[in-house]
């Protein structure tokens, strides 16, 4: 399974302070361990949300709000994407983990991705016409 | 930290269990003992765990756990040495000295012991599916009972295979150094059959209850990917992980709503998995800076390239992959190889190109009661409207399919060549 593990901002990092040069020797060493123990799919780490933009729905309506944003606890600061054998075996891969935001109270939030059986029952037959639809049309154009 | 469930450990000892082997194997010098030292070790884990919490180290625990217990056996073993004057110890390559050594080993350069432990685990003195089922094991961290789900055979067979596979090794005393250079390259493709093969085993499980197989996938990619940490300067190993993440980027397109494969041509590609796609270029285009000349898996991956570059089944550079398929040709002198690479030409110089290479296998022993060769001459002889012959060859490809889904489809191609073929 593929787990989507997410570093949560705080003041400090929305405030735009680059981590220390522990911080960065010590996360590339638990990177490395991550890729040798071939888990690692991809990893960034993200602006503040000073330099992010917002695109709001509603009501068919469109709008741009700038950053930045201010519920720091529920922005997020970089993630990773894992594929592992389960929750638990990521939950054990972050208490691995080098406190991502040293001096300062932050959380990392582990989300299981969606994969092809978890859509079994919700793959409803309108949508596999949809699909078969699709090929169709891809198949006309290639 | 209190109240560790049984779930937490084990992902402790999926993550932990091959250095841990491999680590006690570099000092027993005995996979089977190394093996038996870590499930002790976790055993007591199960034990006092849940009641303490999990250590801040897990691995040095289980290791420190593991040591002991040797160190005990070593010294009841002396005890019955010197009793008997047997060479029990010595079987065990353990000197009074051991304990010491033991002390010293562990922590040492950990990327051999698991180099080591995937080689011994691939030994050629074993049988493929030996060796599948030891990898598995003591690298992918599978249990007996999850490997024999996957690949659908009862678990006492997988268990025999595992201690035979032991024995087979103790007995044949394969030496435990890790070779280097060449000594090394030698023993690559017995490693690189494994992963394959079990990435494959995962691949052909085409139904959604088939998860436990398809898990397989996951397990030769992360195996694939560990091995190419290992021994980074190997072009094969790289171009095997390129080939492994190209074709699991289509996993989720090959397969339609009813479970029925969905031809490369016909896939949604919107559908294909970019990040592994991402993935898988980036490992090719290593594999492709290392070898000279390019084998066969990256030939393979760089085929599967082709296909991943293309957004539609059309802008394929299949001269490309012409020139690829004649590269592995040359390499494999195998037949199969050869009736893609005419499918290639086909589709790069016309169906008329094709058919006259698909012509020239008709002969072919190895081909004979293979339903692709008719399947594919069906294909081209359709496409240049020889209907009539083209019915021919899809009815005698039904009859040869094994696959009851792959025979209808057959039969469904030899209609429609007499509908067109009226009209």
């Amino acid at each position: 399974m593929r787990v989507m593990v997410i570093v949560k901002a705080t003041k400090n990092s929305e405030e735009g302070a680059m981590p220390s040069e522990k911080l960065l020797a010590d996360m590339g060493k638990f990177n490395e361990e991550l890729v040798k123990a071939g888990i690692m799919l991809a990893a960034d780490g993200l602006h503040p949300s000073s330099k992010g933009k917002r695109v709001r729905f509603s009501n068919g309506k469109k709008t741009v709000v700038d950053g930045p944003f201010t519920e720091t606890k529920e922005l997020v600061a970089g993630f990773w994407i894992w594929q592992v054998k389960s929750m638990d075996e990521a939950v054990e891969w972050i208490r691995r983990c080098p406190d991502p935001m040293p001096g300062e109270e932050s959380e990392i939030e582990l989300r299981p991705v969606f994969e092809a059986q978890d859509f079994g029952k919700e793959f409803t037959p309108e949508l596999r016409a949809q699909e078969t639809r699709l090929r169709e049309e891809m198949k006309r154009r290639s | 930290m209190t109240g560790t469930t049984r779930t937490a450990i084990e992902a402790v000892w999926r993550i932990e269990s091959a250095q841990l082997i491999g680590g006690l194997m570099r000092v027993v010098r005995d996979v089977g003992l190394a093996e038996d030292l870590a499930q002790e070790a976790l055993v007591v884990a199960l034990e006092r765990w849940p009641e303490t919490g999990i250590p801040d180290n897990p691995g040095a625990w289980l290791m420190a756990t593991a040591k002991n217990r040797a160190i005990d056996q070593l010294r009841r073993r002396q005890m019955l040495d010197r009793k008997h004057g047997g060479l029990e110890a010595e079987r065990l390559s353990l000197t009074p000295a051991a304990s010491f050594e033991m002390e010293a080993a562990i922590d040492e350069n950990v990327g051999d012991d698991l180099l080591r432990l995937i080689l011994i685990a691939c030994h050629p003195v074993l049988s493929t599916e030996a060796r599948v089922a030891l990898t598995l094991r003591l690298l992918g961290g599978l249990t007996t009972e999850e490997i024999a789900r996957a690949f659908l055979v009862p678990e006492p067979t997988i268990a025999q295979r595992i201690v035979r596979a032991k024995r087979t090794l103790a007995e044949a005393q394969v030496p435990f150094e890790v070779p280097r250079g060449p000594d090394l390259s030698a023993r690559l493709p017995s490693v690189l059959e494994v992963v394959y093969l079990v990435f494959n085993e995962g691949y052909a499980a085409t139904r959604g209850d088939d998860w436990v197989r398809a898990e397989l996938c996951e397990d030769a990619l992360r195996l694939g990917r560990v091995l190419a940490g290992l021994v980074p300067d190997e072009a094969e190993v790289h171009g095997l992980v390129a080939l492994m993440e190209l074709q699991a980027s289509r996993f989720r397109a090959r397969v339609g709503p009813g479970g029925e494969p969905i031809l490369l041509l016909d896939q949604d590609r919107s559908r294909w998995d970019q990040l592994l796609i991402r993935r898988g270029l980036a490992v090719l285009a290593r594999a492709e800076a290392l070898a000279h000349p390019l084998g066969p898996y990256t030939l393979q991956a760089a085929i599967s390239a082709c296909h991943a570059r293309a957004w539609t089944g059309r802008e394929t550079d299949w001269k490309r992959i012409v020139a690829l398929y004649d590269a592995l040709v040359e390499l494999t002198h195998s037949p199969v190889v050869e009736l893609n690479r005419a499918v290639a030409v086909s589709m790069a110089f016309g169906p008329a190109a094709g058919l006259e290479l698909v012509d020239a296998l008709v002969e072919e022993p190895a081909l004979r009661a293979y339903h692709l060769l008719p399947s594919v001459r069906g294909d081209l002889l359709a496409k240049l409207g020889r209907t009539a012959e083209a019915r021919t060859e899809f009815e005698r490809a039904a009859s040869l399919a094994q696959n009851g889904r792959e025979r209808a489809l057959l039969l469904a191609r030899a209609e429609a060549c007499e509908t067109a073929g009226r009209s």
